[in-house]
């Protein structure tokens, strides 16, 4: 302790504190910056004989803010319309059930009871009220059977203004944000296209074909898997975080390293 | 040229050269210190290191330089490991390279530095400034050789030589001035309008097609309220410099939450088209919230009501997103039926004319 004390008042050591908060931080925000993941999630297709249990799944999880029969309340929109798509993207992206209501429902991990076919159940339910889009074939989402080539160009054209060009997300209005795509699964991409969750405009199948849904999404999928040739992305975010590190990290560190060559030592018998 | 100083030269006097490496002459103090440490010389002022320091200062820089040392060597057996090829074997060639480099040097650095501080003897050394300018002597003898260098050039006496020297150097001299004339020239009306206004070759209005496929748009297909689409027009696809201006949003609103600002004319079921060039300074705004009907600028957080005729509710922008006047063909797909009602994009000089000439004709702005 005392050798602590002693050093805490060394004229170097609060440059030495920032630097350690500096570099705390920077391995932080690498350990817990979103990685690519295995995207393929297994998604099955509803049943019609799922309705009724779905229906009871509805009413002990979801009618609180949906309502009865899903009509809606002032603390959720009616899903009637809203098709067994919204549903699977919702729950199996943890969206849904929600927790705290603020700018945006983030994704979070699935509570325990949510599973694949608990999703499933409740999807048929929410589809035998108003129709709506279906949950994706596996054969739709198959990013080897899409051309990346392709689902680039519409990609750039509709969707990196808000995803930003290697889907890291950006920020929208008044606390919204566009989210990180990189823990999306191919399904939960196209569901979003077709339903438009929260803030994000329909991407119908009527203008922008099946066909070139997938192409994005083989796409996204081969830019997230792509390496870094530096070796580190920075979260591929561009110049600003290359420009912080760069002012911060670098600048910072030449500073604090010509603060110290220069340093005149102290000579207590002066 | 044989003027110069005689005592620069005299090799008979140098002293030889001591390859380090090499035994000294036997004369000669050790250079590297000797084994046997001289009591230290006092001088005034001088003051030597605590030898507790000067041990430690020791330690840690010959630590220093063993790192650079096992660096250096790990740079090159580095160089010899990862081969390149793919790019996962250049993403862990460039980390082994650079990072080994990086060590190197720092151990480097790190050693002279500490050996700078801690083993080297602390004392205040007083520099003095000197004037600035050279000796009267000195300067009049510089002035004397360019006086002769002048006369002897002859650039007084003959003309022909002056005279085509000076006109040598002249156009070269002119020559960035002339370059200039790349800035220009001037864009004349050319930002007032875009190819929307324009027809195709058998003389009908310019489709809207999809930025990205070029295929054309069935209203009837972008039906979907909370819909978005960025359109080019029919014919441009790939010409960037028309599409700098001519890019378009197509947002779906439901007719009930299109407000007075938007001119509904120019929509069609609720399909409604704006400009996608930012009125602050010419960024893509199209991030758009399908809940809240705003179109948000990137750049800038310029953000407009879509459902408001792109009113602007944030930012810095001082304008609207201008309308395009759309309608459908008889095959159904969407056409444009005029250009952009006012230029799009941010402001310029005489961006008011364009907008007065559209007053003129009875349009609102």
């Amino acid at each position: 302790m005392t050798r602590i004390t002693a050093r805490r008042r060394h004229p170097l050591a609060r440059y030495a504190v920032l630097l350690l908060a500096l570099a705390l931080l920077g391995v932080g925000y690498a350990a817990f910056s979103p990685k690519s993941q295995s995207a393929d999630a297994a998604i099955a297709s509803g049943k019609v004989d799922d309705v009724k249990a779905g229906e009871e799944l509805f009413k002990s999880h979801c009618l609180s803010c949906h309502g009865p029969e899903a009509r809606g309340t002032a603390d959720g929109p009616t899903l009637v319309g809203v098709g067994a798509a919204a549903v699977d993207f919702q729950m199996s992206s943890g969206r849904m059930p929600a927790t705290t209501v603020g700018a945006q429902v983030p994704r979070k991990p699935l509570p325990a009871w949510v599973t694949q076919k608990k999703i499933d159940q409740i999807a048929a339910y929410v589809q035998s009220l108003g129709g709506g889009p279906t949950v994706p074939s596996k054969d739709q989402v198959d990013p080897a059977k899409g051309d990346p080539a392709k689902g680039g160009e519409l990609f750039r054209a509709n969707c990196i203004s808000c995803h930003n060009w290697a889907g890291a997300g950006g920020a929208l209005t008044q606390g919204k944000y566009a989210p990180n795509l990189n823990s999306s699964s191919p399904a939960q991409i196209y569901e979003a296209m077709i339903t438009g969750p929260q803030a994000m405009p329909v991407f119908n199948d009527s203008t922008i074909t099946p066909q070139q849904k997938r192409d994005m999404i083989a796409y996204i999928v081969s830019v997230r898997e792509q390496t870094d040739p530096g070796g580190f992305g920075l979260g591929r975010i561009g110049p600003v975080t290359e420009g912080l590190v760069a002012w911060i990290v670098g600048i910072g560190g030449l500073v604090l390293a010509a603060i110290w060559i220069t340093a005149k030592r102290r000579q207590a018998n002066d | 040229m044989t003027d110069h100083n005689p005592e620069i030269e005299r090799p008979e006097e140098r002293v030889p050269k001591r390859v380090i490496g090499t035994p000294p002459a036997a004369t000669e103090r050790a250079v590297l210190g000797e084994d046997k440490p001289a009591a230290p010389a006092v001088v005034a002022g001088v003051k030597p290191q605590d030898p507790r320091t000067v041990r430690k200062g020791e330690r840690l820089a010959a630590l220093c330089f063993t790192i650079t040392f096992l660096a250096g060597i790990g740079f090159i057996a580095s160089y010899v490991i990862f081969q390149v090829g793919d790019l996962d074997g250049t993403a862990a060639s460039n980390l082994a390279l650079g990072g080994t480099l990086t060590l190197a040097l720092l151990g480097l650095a790190l050693g002279m530095v500490v050996w700078a501080r801690m083993v080297l003897p602390k004392y205040s050394v007083v520099q003095e400034r000197h004037v600035m300018a050279s000796d009267r002597e000195v300067r009049s003898d510089v002035a004397e050789k360019f006086a002769q260098g002048v006369e002897e050039s002859g650039f007084v006496k003959r003309k022909l030589l002056r005279r085509t020297l000076l006109a040598a150097v002249a156009p070269l001299g002119l020559a960035p001035v002339v370059l200039l004339r790349d800035l220009g020239p001037l864009p004349e009306t050319k930002l007032r309008h875009t190819v929307w206004g324009e027809k195709t070759k058998d003389g009908k209005p310019l489709r809207l097609v999809v930025e990205g496929t070029g295929q054309p748009i069935r209203a009837a297909d972008f039906n979907t309220p909370g819909g978005l689409l960025s359109v080019v027009p029919e014919g441009y696809e790939h010409d960037l410099t028309v599409l700098a201006k001519a890019t378009v949003i197509l947002v779906n609103l439901r007719p009930e939450e299109i407000k007075s600002g938007t001119n509904k004319n120019w929509t069609y079921n609720g399909i409604v088209a704006y400009s996608k060039i930012c009125t602050h300074v010419g960024c893509p705004a199209a991030l758009y919230e399908q809940n809240t009907h705003n179109i948000l600028c990137p750049c800038h957080q310029s953000t407009f009501d879509a459902t408001d005729g792109a009113k602007v509710i944030f930012g810095p922008a001082a304008r609207p997103l201008p309308q395009l006047p759309i309608d459908v063909d008889a095959e159904g797909y969407l056409i444009a039926t005029g250009d952009f009602p006012v230029p799009v994009g941010p402001s310029f000089w005489e961006r008011g004319d364009a907008e007065a000439e559209y007053r003129q004709k009875g349009g609102q702005v």
